[in-house]
């Protein structure tokens, strides 16, 4: 069964240096948040949950850019934009 | 390139937006396409079918001559599976009238599509720039002048069209969106999968350059609101599944893992076997339709496609959507020029077009489709499996008369706990009223249609 990450694996990626996408109030993921629905819905998982650092780690260099993330989180503590011109995902199938 | 002044500026290189660039280019308008990826098509994901007609009316006869869009195969066949657990139940239709020309649709690869129509457009005069991405509206007293890069460029136009897809950027800018709720939206994710022409023909029983596609239901969206789909391209197949965005966070269930669940499906391993996947993509679908739709103008902007919600999901179409949408947008931008007027009031005739295409008809009759099949779940979990048990029992011979067998499903079906809460949703008072009014309707209707032969 192929994971994720070899799924990824198939994909071109330009990135830029910064990131994209944002969380805005780190405290709402560990103090409200109890079903981090963002670790789950994204289908690139840009969305990690580290227990060590107790918060949301961002993976954008894998971001497929479908937007889910707008509207994923139930507390709208996701910030997701375009990646600036000529970033993020080139597609060579679609 | 600050400060530069265009008649029209067209936000997204996709279906609609070079549809609109062509009749733009056409009519002698100093228009500008502005994509944000490195090449039209690099952002853009579809299953895909692409149905002939809507294109045809902007490139005539744009399968032949001596720049033939990149087509993979003409479909002549449909089949819709309802997946149980273990089995299928397969409905499909076959014919030989879609072999001669024009096709009805064809299988495409969108991103080797999406550049063929972009160079199209080119060589009709329009121009396009990419790697740009637009991160806002520029207004003055109201009206929109132009838009923003995410370079701090300003560009500035009479008329702005967005067709920036489904993350619409522009539409909220304009204010004419919030953002979209997860009801609204599928997300789908899909995969190409290479396997020799041969194999293809042969496995799928396709002459030549014949396609064929699957849409396939039940047990593989976990009760989830969505469908799976399996299409013929020339030497890859396209497999993928979408579900409401709502649905996947009330579940919890990953994309991927469903994706991969579909691909281990008993029914559907064998017409995937010996291929490797040489591409993972995922995109949302704008499903919330007519009630979703945002004001399609304003002063100086036009919106059209998907990031108007121009999407019929239980016909699968929404490129053709998008491509005459474009074009109506293109048309009404052209009368305005004409006038000199950019105004909300001299582009409300977009909305006028639209009605009289068929894209409001068709998206204002599947209103609320969806919102129907979620109310009765039943159709989503226990349904595939009743109807596959009953299918498996009328089919397998087992030393029972068939009087038995047939009395057993009946009374099976009858005595689920499913179907007998399906059949008392639909005994409402309001249900029978409504079959009542729609008998007499359909009564007077008759009569004057008599009448009037």
């Amino acid at each position: 069964m192929a994971s994720v990450e070899e799924k990824l694996g198939t994909l071109n990626f330009k990135n830029d240096h910064q990131s994209h996408i944002a969380i805005p109030d780190p405290k709402i993921c560990l103090t409200q948040c109890k079903d981090k629905p963002c670790t789950k819905v994204c289908p690139a998982k840009v969305y990690d949950w580290v227990e060590s650092q107790k918060k949301i780690v961002i993976g954008y260099e894998n971001c497929i850019e479908c937007g889910a993330a707008r509207m994923i989180c139930p507390f709208n503590n996701i910030k997701w934009e375009p990646p600036r011109g000529g970033f993020g995902v080139s597609y060579k199938y679609g | 390139m600050a400060e530069e002044k265009f008649d029209a500026i067209i936000v997204g290189a996709g279906p609609a937006g070079v549809s609109a660039a062509i009749v733009l280019a056409k009519a002698g308008i100093n228009a500008v396409v502005l994509e944000r990826g490195e090449y039209p098509g690099a952002k853009n994901v579809q299953g895909g079918i692409l149905y002939t007609k809507m294109l045809d009316e902007i490139i005539p006869e744009f399968w032949k001559g001596t720049d033939p869009a990149p087509l993979e195969r003409y479909i002549t066949e449909q089949k819709i599976m309802l997946l149980s657990k273990d089995s299928a139940i397969h409905i499909g239709y076959k014919s030989d009238k879609w072999k001669g020309e024009p096709h009805n649709c064809y299988s495409i690869v969108r991103v080797h599509f999406d550049r063929w129509y972009a160079k199209k457009a080119e060589s009709l005069g329009a121009q396009i720039y990419t790697g740009v991405t637009v991160r806002s509206l520029i207004k003055q007293n109201g009206k929109i002048c132009g838009v923003k890069t995410s370079e701090g460029d300003e560009l500035l136009a009479d008329v702005v069209i967005a067709c920036d897809g489904v993350n619409s950027i522009l539409a909220q800018s304009a204010g004419l969106i919030d953002e979209w709720r997860p009801e609204e939206v599928a997300l789908a994710v899909k995969e190409t999968l290479e396997l020799e022409k041969e194999k293809i023909e042969e496995r799928f029983c396709l002459d030549g350059n014949e396609g064929t596609t699957f849409e396939m239901f039940g047990k593989i969206t976990e009760g989830m609101l969505g469908y799976g789909f399996l299409y013929t391209n020339k030497e890859t197949l396209s497999l993928g599944v979408g579900c409401k965005v709502s649905h996947f966070q009330k579940t919890g269930i990953t994309p991927y893992d469903l994706l991969e669940n579909m691909k281990q499906h008993p029914i559907l391993k064998p017409l995937i076997r010996g291929t490797k996947t040489v591409e993972y993509s995922g995109h949302l679908i704008p499903e919330g339709g007519y009630n979703s739709m945002p004001p399609l103008y304003a002063d100086g902007f036009l919106v059209a496609g998907d990031a108007a919600q121009m999407v019929n999901p239980s016909h699968r179409e929404g490129s053709n959507l998008a491509m005459t949408a474009g074009k109506l947008a293109a048309e009404t931008v052209v009368e305005a020029k004409n006038k000199g007027d950019f105004s909300s009031r001299a582009l409300s005739s977009y909305q006028k077009k639209l009605r009289q295409s068929f894209i409001m008809p068709d998206l204002f009759d599947h209103k609320d489709l969806e919102e129907e099949i979620e109310s009765r779940p039943e159709l989503l979990t226990d349904l595939p499996e009743i109807v596959s048990q009953a299918a498996y029992e009328y089919f397998n011979v087992d030393g029972r008369s068939k009087r038995e067998v047939q009395s057993a499903i009946l009374k099976r079906v009858f005595r689920h706990r499913a179907v007998r809460n399906l059949i008392k949703s639909e005994l409402t008072f309001k249900n029978v009223m409504g079959l009542f009014k729609g008998a007499v309707k359909g009564a007077f209707k008759f009569k004057s249609l008599a009448k009037g032969n």
